[in-house]
C-alpha cells in the first residue's frame, strides 16, 4: 500500500469545480513532483491532504494516508497527523511564520505539542533541527525572531518546523518560487538530504518543470484540476505523450528566434539538443529569420502581423510630426541622435539604422566584441565614432540611509549600487542579472529617473536624467519607457486599456486629439498582437499574459528608444512566458528598441539579450556576451547563478544518466 | 494558487451585488427615511412648532400627539423632525470641513514625504489629542455657544481623521506599478494624486465619510446636550434630552423618542457604511 | 531603550507643548477683561489696575506664558478668580472623582469587548457572531448620555436600586462613592466596548487569514489553541491603537456624563469655570486632559513595543 493514496479527489466552491476528479499515489521515500500553471489546481490538492482547505471548499473522492481516511477523519485525529506524520512547506517565507514569537518557540511548539515533551527537551530539539537546517546557534540562537532573518533563512525556519518531528510524509508548496535561484539551489538541496535522510515521501509542487525534474522520481503533471500525465519523471518529460507534457516542456525551454541577431551573434544557445524535439510550431517561420542582415533590418516582419498596419498609424504619427512633436525620422537622426524632444519613427521602412550595427561595438564597458560576427564589428566600428551611447551610466552610487538606530546618531548608510558604469547603444538588447537585494531595481528605478543617485550621472539618449530637475526630464522620458514585472499592479484598476495605453502621451509637448490618440493606441495594440477593440476594455478583462502585453503597449506608444523591463515575465507561466518573451524580440528586431533587462533568472537572460552583466552587492562584478558569459562564466556571482539556474536538458541528462 | 488569481469568477452585476448585501440595503433605507423626514419638515410638520399650547403640554403618546408634547405643549414628533435637520446640518458640514482639508492634507503628506509627511503628522497628532468635546468647550470659551461652535468643533476633530486615512491609502497607492509606469510617463505628483490616487482611495474616504457623519451626530448630540450646540428655542435631539431629564419621573417618554432619534440615524449610517465598505473593499470581498 | 519609544516620547513632549501654546493663545483672545469680570462694572480703575498687575495681566504675552507653563510644571496651576482657592486644589478635588470613573469604565469597557470580541471572531458567521455583532451595531449607536438616562430610569427610578445623580464623596466610604460611580462608569463604557468589540473581531478575522496561522495548523495544534498563542497577540496590535484613541473620546465623555450624574469632576468644573469665564481653571483643566491623552498614547506605544518585537530595537 502506498503512503499517501488520492483517489478521484473532487473540490468545489459552490457549483465551481477546482478539482475535477484527481488521483495520485505517493511510497514512502518517494519524491513526488506535482507540476502544473497557476489555477491547475495543485495547491488546493497538497492543502486537501492536509485539511487545511478554505471553509467553502467541498471535497470528495478519497484520500488515504498511512491507511488512514483523511476525508473521513476527525479535527482531533488530523491534529495528530499534521506536523508529527505530515509536514508542510509554504511558498511564502517572508509571512509564514509568526512575527512576534521567537524561531526557537515556534519550532519547539510542534514538539511539544505532539511528544508532550518538557520546554527544555523540546527547545533542545529544536535546536538540533535548526541546527541541521543550516542555521547554527552562534548565528541563530533560539530568541531570534523571524524578522531577524532572510527570505532564504525564514524558509530553513518553516521547514525545520514541518520535518522537526520526521515525518513520513513532507509536503513542499512551491518552497522556492519567493527565493532567488542561488537559494533556491540551497533549499532544494536541503530538501532533498533532509528527504534521502529520513526516509521521508516528498511531494514537491512546482510551476517549475526543471526544478521537478531535477528533483523528483515521478511527476504529475496537472491542468485545469485535472491530472494531464503521470510517470517516471526522465521518461516523461522526454517522451512527452501527452500533447501538454510538450507544450510545457516546449514553452520551458523556449528561445525566441530573434531574427537576424542569432545570425549576427553566431547561432542560438540552447535549443534543446537532441533529447527535446524542436517546437512544433515556432512562431517565426522564414521571414526576417536568420539569413537576414543589418542593413536589411526594417525589412523583417512581425510574427504576430504579417502585413504591418501602417495607414492609420503612420498617418497619426505624421500628422503629430507635422505640429512638431515628432521630428521627421530619417536616416540622420539616428546617427546622430541629436533630435532631442522627438518620438523616433521607430525603424520605419524609410531609414535603414546604420546604428543598430554600431550597438556591438559601442559599449566601452560591454566586453569583447571579438565574437562578434564580421558584419557587426565592421558596422559597429563605422558608426561608432559619429555616434554616442544611447544610455550611460557612469559611476553610479545610491545609498540609502540604514533605519535609524539612536535618536542622536547619524544613521549610517546602505550603499544599494556602488560606482556602476555601463553604456547601451541604440537596439542593444542587454540583460542585467544578479540575485535578489543585489541593487538591480534599485539601478533600473535611477535610469528611469524615478530615483536619484547620491553620486555619478546617467545620460539617456543625450539628456542628464541624474542632474535634471522633474521639469526638464520630459525629452529623457520619451526615450525610455518600462515594463514591470506585475501584470496584475501595473495598471490603474479603474482606467480603461485606452487611457492606460495613451498614458505616455503626456510627455508630448503638444497632446494629440483625441481621434490621433486613439489611432497611436490602436497601433501600439496591434503591435503587441492585441485587438484595437480592446482599447474600451478594464484590465481585470485581461489575463495575465494580456496584460504584460498591454503594459509592453503602453512602453513602445511613444516610440522609445529605451525600454527597461523589470523582471518582465517572472510572474507569468511557462507558456505565457514564452510568447511574451517572443513578442520582446520581436519588437527589438521590428522598432530597433533598445532594451535592459532585469532579471535574476538567465533562462529569459539567454533568451533575448545580446550581452549581459552580472550585479553584486551593488556593483557589476562581470560584463561579457550573453552566451559566453552564461558559458564560461568567470567571476563567483556569475558562477553561482550560472550553476544555481535550473535547467530542464541539464536536470534530464543528469536523471538519465542516473538511470543508466 | 499563482499570484493575484481571482478565485470566484465576477459574475454578478453590481447592482445585484449590493441588493444581496444586507447591511448595505438596510442603511440605505434607513438613512433614506431619516433624510426624508427633515426634507418634509421644511414643508410639513405635524403642528407648529412655534405654537405653543399650555394646555397640551406634558401629554403622554396619543392619536393627536404621537411620541407626546414637552412642557410647552410642543408636540415632539415635530420637534425630533425639525432637530433631524439640525443634526444632520451640522454632522455634514463637520465631514465636509474634515474631507476639504484632511483629504488634501494627506494626500499632499504622501505624496511629498519626508519632512513635509512628518510635519502633517504630527500636527495630526496635536490635533487628536483634543477631543471635539474639548474643542468645543474651548471655542465657545471664546465666542459662547451655537450650532457653529460645534460645526467647528467636530469639524477640525474631522480633520486628521480623514488626513490619515487618506494618507495611509494613498501611501498604498504610490509604490505600485502604475504609479511608477505614470512617473515615468513625466506626470507630476498633483496630477498623478488626481488621476491615479484619489480615484483608488474614494471608496475608503466614502466609507470613513459615512463613518464620520455617525459620529458627528453623536458627537452633536452631546455637545447640544450639555447646551454647547443649538441654542434653544431651535429643537435639537440632544437639547431635548437635556430638558426630558428633569422630568423623568413624570414622562420618560420624553427621554425615549428623541434618543431613539439618534440611535436610528446612527444605526442607519454605520450599516450603510459597512455595507459599503463590503461592496467597494474588494480584499474583504473575498472570504477567507 | 529602543529608537522607537525615545522617537515617540519626544513626539509627545512636543505635542504637548504645542497643545499648550494653542490653548493658551486661544484663551489670550477670549474677549472680556477677567479683572473686570472679579470687580464687576462699577469698580473704579485703580483697583482694576491692581488686581492686574496683581494677576500679572500686564506682562508682555511671551512672559505670561512662560511663567504660565513654568507655573505648571511647578504644579502651581494658578488661583482660580471664582473659587479663590488654588487651581491645582481644585483640580485634585474634582480629579479623585473624574479620574476612578474613567479607570473603571476604561478597564470595563476592555473587559467586556476583547472576549467578546474574540468569541465572535471565533464563531465567525455563526448566529453567535450575528447576534454579538447586531448587538454592539446598536451599541455603537447609542449616545453614552442617553444610556446614562436609561439606566437612571430602571435603576434609579424603577428599581430605585442606585442613586440618580451626587456624589458623597470618598469620605462616606467606599462603598456608597463606589455605587455613585456604578451607573456613570457603565454608561461610559458599553458604547465603548461595543466599538472595541467590532474592532477586536476585525483584526482578529484579519490575522486568522495570515499564513503563519496555517503554519501553526500544520504544525498539528488545534484551531482554538492557534487561536489564543498566534493570533491573539498579533491582533492586540491595532486594538491598542483604539484603546488609545478612545481614552480622549473617554475624557470626553465623563465631561457629558458627570454633568448627567451631577458628579463633582473636572467635567463639571470646566462647565462651571466657562459660565463663570474663570479662565484660568478652563486653561489647567485643558492642558491636563491633553496631557493625559499624550501619555496614554505614549503608554500604547510601549504596549506596541512589548506585543510586537520588530519594534524593539535596541539603540
Amino acid at each position: 500500500m502506498s503512503l499517501l493514496e488520492i483517489e478521484n479527489l473532487r473540490l468545489d466552491i459552490g457549483s465551481l469545480p477546482i478539482l475535477k476528479g484527481v488521483s495520485l499515489s505517493l511510497e514512502q521515500g518517494e519524491v513526488m513532483g506535482l507540476v502544473g500553471e497557476s489555477g491547475s489546481g495543485k495547491s488546493m490538492t497538497a492543502l486537501a491532504v492536509m485539511q487545511l482547505l478554505p471553509i467553502a471548499m467541498r471535497a470528495s473522492g478519497r484520500i488515504t494516508f498511512d491507511g488512514i481516511d483523511i476525508l473521513g477523519a476527525p479535527e482531533a485525529a488530523m491534529n495528530r497527523l499534521r506536523g508529527n506524520e505530515i509536514g508542510m512547506v509554504f511558498q511564502e517565507p517572508m509571512t509564514a511564520l509568526n512575527p512576534v514569537k521567537t524561531i526557537g518557540e515556534q519550532v519547539a511548539e510542534g514538539i511539544r505539542w505532539h511528544t508532550r515533551a518538557s520546554r527544555a527537551e523540546a527547545e533542545e530539539r529544536a535546536r538540533k533541527m535548526l541546527d541541521r537546517v543550516g542555521l547554527p546557534e552562534s548565528k541563530f540562537p533560539l530568541t531570534r525572531y523571524p524578522h531577524e532573518l532572510s527570505g532564504g533563512q525564514r524558509q530553513r525556519v518553516v521547514i525545520a518546523i514541518a520535518c522537526a518531528l520526521a515525518p513520513k510524509l513532507l509536503i513542499a508548496d512551491e518552497p522556492t518560487t519567493a527565493l532567488d535561484v542561488v537559494l533556491q539551489k540551497q533549499i532544494l538541496e536541503l530538501l532533498r538530504d533532509l528527504v534521502d535522510e529520513r526516509k521521508m515521501g516528498l511531494l514537491l509542487i512546482s510551476h517549475d518543470l526543471a526544478v521537478v525534474a531535477d528533483m523528483s522520481d515521478r511527476v504529475t503533471i496537472m491542468r485545469h484540476g485535472e491530472v494531464m500525465e503521470a510517470g517516471e519523471t526522465a521518461r516523461t518529460l522526454t517522451q512527452q505523450a501527452h500533447p501538454y507534457t510538450r507544450q510545457l516542456a516546449l514553452a520551458s525551454m523556449h528561445v525566441p528566434d530573434r531574427g537576424r541577431k542569432d545570425a549576427a551573434i553566431g547561432g542560438a544557445a540552447t535549443t534543446g539538443a537532441g533529447l527535446v524535439p524542436p517546437p512544433l510550431t515556432p512562431p517565426h517561420k522564414g521571414e526576417g529569420n536568420v539569413g537576414e542582415t543589418a542593413s536589411t533590418h526594417s525589412s523583417t516582419k512581425s510574427p504576430l502581423r504579417d502585413e504591418e498596419p501602417a495607414s492609420a498609424a503612420e498617418d497619426a504619427h505624421a500628422r503629430l510630426e507635422e505640429k512638431g512633436d515628432i521630428s521627421s525620422t530619417n536616416s540622420s537622426e539616428h546617427t546622430a541622435s541629436s533630435a532631442t524632444g522627438t518620438i523616433r519613427e521607430g525603424v520605419s521602412s524609410k531609414s535603414p539604422s546604420p546604428l543598430w550595427g554600431g550597438v556591438r561595438g559601442g559599449g566601452n564597458n560591454t566586453s569583447s566584441s571579438e565574437g562578434v560576427s564580421g558584419q557587426a564589428v565592421s558596422a559597429g566600428q563605422g558608426v561608432s565614432t559619429a555616434s554616442r551611447p544611447l544610455l550611460s551610466v557612469r559611476n553610479v552610487v545610491r545609498d540609502y540611509p540604514n533605519r535609524r538606530t539612536s535618536l542622536f546618531r547619524v544613521p549610517d548608510v546602505f550603499r544599494a549600487v556602488d560606482d556602476v558604469s555601463f553604456q547601451i547603444a541604440g537596439g542593444q538588447s542587454v540583460a542585467l542579472v544578479g540575485r535578489s537585494g543585489c541593487g538591480k531595481s534599485t539601478l533600473a528605478r535611477m535610469i528611469l529617473a524615478l530615483d536619484r543617485p547620491t553620486s555619478g550621472s546617467i545620460n539617456v539618449d543625450g539628456h542628464e536624467v541624474s542632474a535634471l530637475p522633474e521639469a526638464q526630464l520630459k525629452p529623457a522620458r520619451r526615450s525610455m519607457q518600462v515594463v514591470f514585472q506585475d501584470p496584475y499592479g501595473s495598471f490603474n484598476p479603474r482606467h480603461k486599456v485606452e487611457r492606460l495605453v495613451a498614458e505616455p502621451l503626456h510627455l508630448l509637448d503638444e497632446a494629440p486629439s483625441p481621434a490621433e490618440r486613439r489611432e497611436l493606441v490602436a497601433d501600439a495594440l496591434d503591435k503587441v498582437g492585441l485587438k484595437p477593440s480592446d482599447m474600451g476594455k478594464y484590465p481585470h478583462e485581461f489575463s495575465g499574459g494580456q496584460r504584460q502585453r498591454i503594459s509592453i503597449a503602453r512602453a513602445i506608444i511613444t516610440r522609445p528608444k529605451l525600454i527597461v523591463a523589470d523582471e518582465p515575465v517572472s510572474a507569468l507561466d511557462v507558456s505565457i512566458r514564452a510568447q511574451v518573451l517572443d513578442l520582446f524580440a520581436d519588437l527589438n528586431a521590428r522598432l530597433g528598441v533598445a532594451y535592459l533587462f532585469i532579471t535574476h533568472d538567465l533562462t529569459v537572460a539567454r533568451a533575448i539579450t545580446d550581452e549581459v552583466m552580472v550585479m553584486q552587492e551593488g556593483r557589476i562584478v562581470e560584463t561579457g556576451r550573453t552566451d559566453e558569459v552564461l558559458d564560461h562564466p568567470q567571476s563567483d556571482a556569475a558562477k553561482a547563478l550560472v550553476e544555481a539556474a535550473p535547467d530542464l536538458q541539464r536536470a534530464l541528462e543528469r536523471r538519465l544518466a542516473r538511470l543508466g | 494558487m499563482s499570484i493575484g488569481e481571482p478565485v470566484f469568477p465576477r459574475t454578478q452585476s453590481v447592482v445585484l451585488q449590493a441588493l444581496s448585501n444586507r447591511s448595505f440595503v438596510v442603511g440605505c433605507v434607513i438613512t433614506a427615511i431619516i433624510a426624508l423626514m427633515a426634507l418634509v419638515s421644511f414643508y410639513w410638520t405635524p403642528y407648529d412648532i412655534t405654537n405653543l399650547v399650555v394646555a397640551d403640554k406634558m401629554k403622554p403618546p396619543s392619536w393627536q400627539h404621537w411620541f407626546g408634547t414637552d412642557h410647552f405643549g410642543r408636540d415632539i414628533l415635530t420637534m425630533i423632525m425639525i432637530g433631524s435637520r439640525n443634526s444632520i446640518a451640522v454632522a455634514l458640514v463637520a465631514v465636509g470641513i474634515g474631507m476639504c482639508l484632511g483629504v488634501p492634507l494627506g494626500c499632499w503628506a504622501a505624496a511629498r514625504g519626508g519632512w513635509i509627511d512628518e510635519a502633517v503628522m504630527r500636527f495630526n497628532d496635536i490635533v487628536f489629542a483634543f477631543p471635539a468635546l474639548l474643542s468645543a468647550v474651548m471655542i465657545t470659551a471664546i465666542f459662547g455657544p451655537g450650532a457653529i461652535n460645534a460645526i467647528i468643533a467636530i469639524g477640525i476633530f474631522n480633520v486628521p481623521v480623514f488626513a490619515r486615512v487618506a494618507r495611509a491609502g494613498a501611501m498604498s497607492i504610490w509604490p505600485r506599478e502604475y504609479v511608477l509606469a505614470a512617473r515615468a510617463s513625466g506626470k507630476g505628483k498633483a496630477q498623478i494624486t488626481i488621476e491615479h490616487i484619489l480615484p483608488n482611495i474614494a471608496a475608503i474616504l466614502l466609507v470613513q465619510g459615512t463613518i464620520q457623519f455617525a459620529l458627528g451626530i453623536l458627537a452633536e448630540s452631546g455637545l447640544s446636550y450639555v447646551g454647547l450646540g443649538a441654542q434653544p428655542p431651535m429643537p435639537s435631539w440632544g437639547r431635548m434630552l437635556f430638558d426630558s431629564q428633569t422630568r423623568m419621573m413624570v414622562a420618560p417618554y420624553q427621554a425615549l423618542f428623541p434618543g431613539l432619534a439618534i440611535v436610528i440615524t446612527v444605526l442607519g449610517l454605520n450599516l450603510l457604511g459597512d455595507g459599503l465598505r463590503d461592496l467597494l473593499d474588494p480584499r474583504l470581498r473575498r472570504e477567507r | 531603550m529602543s529608537a522607537f519609544l525615545a522617537r515617540r516620547l519626544l513626539i509627545g513632549l512636543v505635542t504637548v507643548i504645542v497643545a499648550s501654546i494653542v490653548v493658551f493663545a486661544v484663551l489670550e483672545i477670549v474677549p472680556g477683561d477677567p479683572a473686570l469680570l472679579m470687580l464687576g462694572m462699577n469698580a473704579t480703575p485703580e483697583a482694576l489696575a491692581t488686581l492686574r498687575s496683581q494677576m500679572g495681566l500686564d506682562q508682555p504675552i511671551p512672559v505670561r506664558y512662560l511663567s504660565w507653563i513654568g507655573g505648571m510644571l511647578m504644579g502651581d496651576f494658578g488661583r482660580s478668580w471664582t473659587y479663590s482657592s488654588p487651581v491645582i486644589d481644585l483640580i485634585v478635588e474634582r480629579g479623585i472623582v473624574s479620574l476612578p470613573l474613567a479607570v473603571i469604565s476604561l478597564i470595563l469597557s476592555t473587559a467586556i469587548a476583547i472576549p467578546v470580541g474574540i468569541f465572535a471572531a471565533s464563531r465567525r458567521g455563526r448566529a453567535a457572531d450575528a447576534i454579538s455583532m447586531g448587538a454592539t451595531q446598536v451599541g455603537v449607536a447609542i449616545p453614552n448620555f442617553w444610556f446614562a438616562l436609561l439606566l437612571v430610569y430602571v435603576f434609579a427610578v424603577w428599581l430605585r436600586l442606585l442613586p440618580a445623580g451626587g456624589f458623597p464623596g470618598w469620605g462616606a466610604g467606599i462603598w456608597p462613592a463606589f455605587k455613585a460611580l456604578i451607573m456613570p462608569a457603565i454608561a461610559l463604557a458599553l458604547p465603548q466596548a461595543a466599538i472595541l468589540a467590532r474592532v477586536t473581531r476585525s483584526a482578529m478575522l484579519e490575522v486568522l487569514g495570515e499564513d503563519y496561522i496555517r503554519t501553526a495548523r500544520a504544525k498539528g495544534i488545534p484551531r482554538r489553541k492557534v487561536l489564543w498563542r498566534h493570533a491573539l497577540r498579533n491582533a492586540m496590535i491595532p486594538v491598542l491603537t483604539i484603546l488609545g484613541l478612545q481614552f480622549a473620546f473617554l475624557l470626553a465623555g465623563t465631561i457629558i456624563i458627570e454633568n448627567v450624574f451631577y458628579l463633582p469632576g473636572l467635567g463639571r468644573l470646566v462647565f462651571q469655570a466657562i459660565t463663570q469665564r474663570d479662565l484660568i481653571v478652563v486653561e489647567g483643566v485643558v492642558m491636563l486632559l491633553v496631557a493625559s491623552v499624550v501619555i496614554v498614547n505614549l503608554v500604547v506605544d510601549i504596549l506596541y513595543a512589548v506585543v510586537d518585537p520588530r519594534l524593539r530595537v535596541k539603540a
